[in-house]
């Protein structure tokens, strides 16, 4: 069995490569490489798998999944701008991938328990473009 | 591995009729969605993508690539079309969603690696919202 748990974030980024020339990031980010940044409403989605607890009936606990989520991820993240404020996007390039797999590799250590084990996590850039990674070995 | 989902909107008309079954069969079948002028839909399209992110871009695909490909081949042919009469593979095809979905999936695979010539990505999803009620998806 599944269960999501959503949260929402607003950050700022930039898609800019320090491998490729600024023609380059252009040509690859088009408008996502203005150089100033720009903002998005990100939402991520979380998926735990397991099977409900015999005692509690829960897969996991929602509101300690809530707390971690907080912490780890809409505390770091929300009104900040990624490359210069969330390491380690002042390296990496703060794509959606990139966020989709940084947000799992913050979670996973918190989240896996006997009875459940981080699923996916899915990213929302815009209502229309979203991510989902499900670990290093799927 | 990532998988990235795109979303794409188009709306088109349609009339479910089946040639092999008679008037009283296919409105038995059919029902409302087989009156004899069409009527239409909203229709969200969702292409999913998989493959591993290129390190240099941190990207697992060219999104407006993607966009040019679905435009091209799916949104320019559908969108504000009747499928039965202006797509030719529903002259003969119930537009079914179920139908559609898989003709998305034909006209995407059939470009694919003219847009895509590496291995990767892979087209690895199809999924259309007819309305918000119904779905139908090729995982």
């Amino acid at each position: 069995m599944l269960i999501t748990r959503r949260v929402e974030f607003s950050a700022s980024h930039v898609c800019h490569s320090p491998g490729l020339s600024d023609q380059e990031n252009r040509a690859l980010y088009g408008e996502s490489a203005n150089p100033h940044g720009h903002g998005h409403n990100y939402a991520v989605e979380v998926s735990l798998e397991g099977r409900p607890d015999p005692v509690t009936g829960m897969v996991f606990d929602l509101k300690r999944l809530k707390e971690v989520l907080n912490r780890e991820v809409v505390g770091p993240m929300d009104h900040r701008f990624l490359n210069y404020e969330v390491p380690p996007f002042d390296r990496v390039v703060p794509t959606t991938e990139n966020l989709a797999i940084e947000i799992w590799k913050r979670l996973a250590p918190h989240l896996n328990s006997p009875a459940a084990r981080l699923h996916s996590v899915r990213v929302y850039e815009t209502e229309d473009l979203y991510v989902e990674y499900f670990g290093e070995d799927q | 591995m990532i998988r990235l989902t795109r979303r794409y909107r188009f709306s088109a008309s349609h009339r479910l009729h089946a040639r092999q079954l008679s008037e009283a069969e296919n409105r038995e079948l059919y029902g409302k969605c087989s009156n004899p002028y069409g009527h239409g839909h909203d229709y969200l399209l969702e292409v999913g993508v998989r493959g591993p992110v290129e390190e240099r871009s941190g990207q697992v695909a060219d999104v407006s690539a993607l966009d040019r490909l679905v435009g091209c081949e799916v949104i320019r042919a559908f969108d504000h079309r009747n499928l039965n009469q202006d797509v030719p593979e529903f002259a003969s095809l119930v537009p079914t969603t179920e139908n559609l979905a898989l003709e998305v999936e034909r006209r995407l695979r059939r470009n694919w690696s003219a847009v895509f010539p590496g291995e990767w990505p892979r087209l690895d999803r199809i999924r259309i919202r007819e309305t918000k009620r119904n779905i139908f998806e090729i995982p």
